[in-house]
């Protein structure tokens, strides 16, 4: 089932456009998004999450994918210095789009918030407050919050920023699970692709002006694949 | 020791109207304060209550009742304030300074044009509690218990949006919605406030009870209570032992030894490694 269809879409900032691209997003799908910087990552989940206004071309949403079953982990998090909230008062607030007029947490959220805690490691940090975490910590408790918030589609701006090489295949194995097990579609922005690879089935590629949508295999015999390894810059 | 006691229990016989009306807005404007402070919005709250004042006097020259002209322009600030907030590339904080300064020069000059200040005028710089009538408890009372009832039935999507707008506003809510509600809730408690704590103090009834509750917890919803149960302690206290003086400044003195006393432990419990 096609959850997003994108033909022609111009991403960019005010007039500037970053890139035109043609993309299919299939109930499933775990995707991942990689490319230099500037080259219109995060501004193409933000288009498709409509928190910025498209440039040009179509996005069409499937009609019983509603803003609730969508999650969405950002880069930009300015996070306030001081602000006081515990991990759990964090995650828990994942479940605010399902709540559907709902006042109150009920018993199902206060579970789902503690099922995604255990998922990620973070229960013992539960009553913790999130400004004495260290970054990776802060990491997977705005992850977890994350995917309280969706139960269909999982937009990641970076998901593996502040974790080291255990904590990123970790993070693949539970992601891949609840791609698996309970159907979330995934997409993710990543620089680092080689672990990514046996987990997910569609690459997007974004390059200065082009772009490349295909298997992680088509992905790794283009052209693209040689030119993004050499300029590659990230860890 | 007797002579404060029935000092205290004459005023709760014969001043339960300001009593009544001072509480509640210790605790309305304790909980709007603590989004405003998180939303780093402090500056709004003190640049509503300088459009507040021009706009009384304003009104007092002219010679109209100064909530019917004060209300809609500080409601009007307030979502001119919040929406340029929500831009990052604008410069908010300059646009209060010339907004409040602008406010302020309005105010005067309708003050000296008219009949010069008068005791009115005084008592809207620095707030008359005392003289609240039940006219004002009137309005005070609906306004404020709409305002509570609202907070805790949303308090949970206060939190998300407060937290992280993108984030909220990505699950489906209507962040704007919020965002204007609040301004207007935070529009009608300065105009009201300036009333009993008056311009110059207002905004600390708003911002000093969130300020020290951040000293000492680290939780959401600690905080919100705590700021209410500070703020409430800082009325009663200066309400009943030094409103002979002027409650509006006993409020903000005793909200600033709070302030004081619970930096003071924060710094030492940081010292100590327990925080």
């Amino acid at each position: 089932m096609k959850l997003i269809e994108c033909s022609n879409l111009k991403i960019g900032h005010r007039n500037h456009v970053l890139n035109t691209l043609d993309l299919s997003i299939y109930s499933g799908d775990f995707i991942c998004i990689i490319g230099n910087n500037g080259t219109g990552k995060s501004t193409l989940i933000k288009t498709l999450l409509k928190l910025i206004p498209s440039l040009g071309g179509k996005i069409l949403f499937d009609i019983e994918l509603k803003k609730s079953s969508i999650g969405y982990l950002t880069q930009d998090l300015q996070v306030k210095e001081n602000f006081p909230a515990t991990v759990y008062e964090i995650v828990i607030s994942g479940c605010i789009g399902r709540m559907n007029g709902k006042l109150f947490y009920t018993k199902k959220e206060k579970e789902l918030a503690n099922k995604y805690m255990e998922y990620l490691g973070i229960t013992h940090l539960k009553n913790k407050p999130f400004k004495r975490l260290s970054g990776g910590e802060q990491q997977k408790t705005l992850i977890a919050r994350a995917l309280c918030s969706t139960d269909k589609l999982l937009f990641l701006d970076e998901p593996l920023q502040g974790l080291d090489m255990e904590a990123s295949k970790k993070l693949y194995d539970i992601l891949s699970k609840i791609n698996k097990e309970e159907d979330v579609t995934i997409v993710m922005i990543t620089h680092n692709i080689s672990i990514a690879m046996k987990y997910i089935n569609k690459v997007i590629y974004l390059g200065h002006n082009e772009s490349f949508v295909g298997t992680p295999s088509e992905y790794l015999e283009s052209d693209f694949s040689k030119s993004y390894q050499g300029g590659k810059d990230h860890a | 020791m007797l002579n404060t006691l029935s000092y205290i229990s004459d005023i709760i016989t014969y001043m339960k109207i300001p009593l009544i009306v001072g509480l509640l807005l210790s605790i309305t404007a304790a909980m709007l304060g603590v989004v405003l402070v998180l939303k780093q919005y402090s500056m709004i709250g003190d640049g509503l209550s300088h459009v507040g004042f021009g706009a009384t006097a304003v009104a007092l020259a002219i010679g109209t009742e100064p909530l019917y002209i004060s209300l809609p322009i500080v409601v009007v600030a307030a979502y001119i304030l919040i929406r340029l907030g929500e831009n990052k590339k604008t410069h908010t904080d300059a646009a209060i300074g010339l907004i409040s300064s602008s406010a302020l020069a309005i105010g005067f000059l309708a003050g000296n044009l008219s009949d010069g200040f008068s005791s009115d005028i005084n008592s809207y710089m620095f707030g008359s509690i005392t003289t609240a009538t039940i006219t004002e408890l009137g309005y005070i009372v609906p306004i404020s218990l709409t305002i509570i009832i609202l907070f805790l039935f949303t308090y949970n999507r206060i939190f998300a949006v407060t937290f992280d707008e993108n984030f909220a506003k990505a699950s489906g809510m209507n962040t704007r919605l919020y965002n204007m509600i609040f301004a207007l809730s935070t529009a009608i408690i300065v105009v009201i406030g300036i009333k009993v704590m008056g311009t110059l103090l207002i905004s600390s009834l708003i911002i000093f009870p969130a300020l020290t509750s951040m000293r000492l917890f680290n939780n959401f919803k600690k905080v919100v209570v705590s700021s209410i149960i500070i703020s409430i302690l800082s009325f009663l206290i200066a309400f009943l032992l030094f409103s002979r003086y002027s409650s509006a400044a006993s409020i903000v003195l005793v909200n600033l030894t709070f302030f004081i006393i619970a930096a003071i432990y924060s710094f030492i419990m940081k010292k100590l490694g327990k925080k």
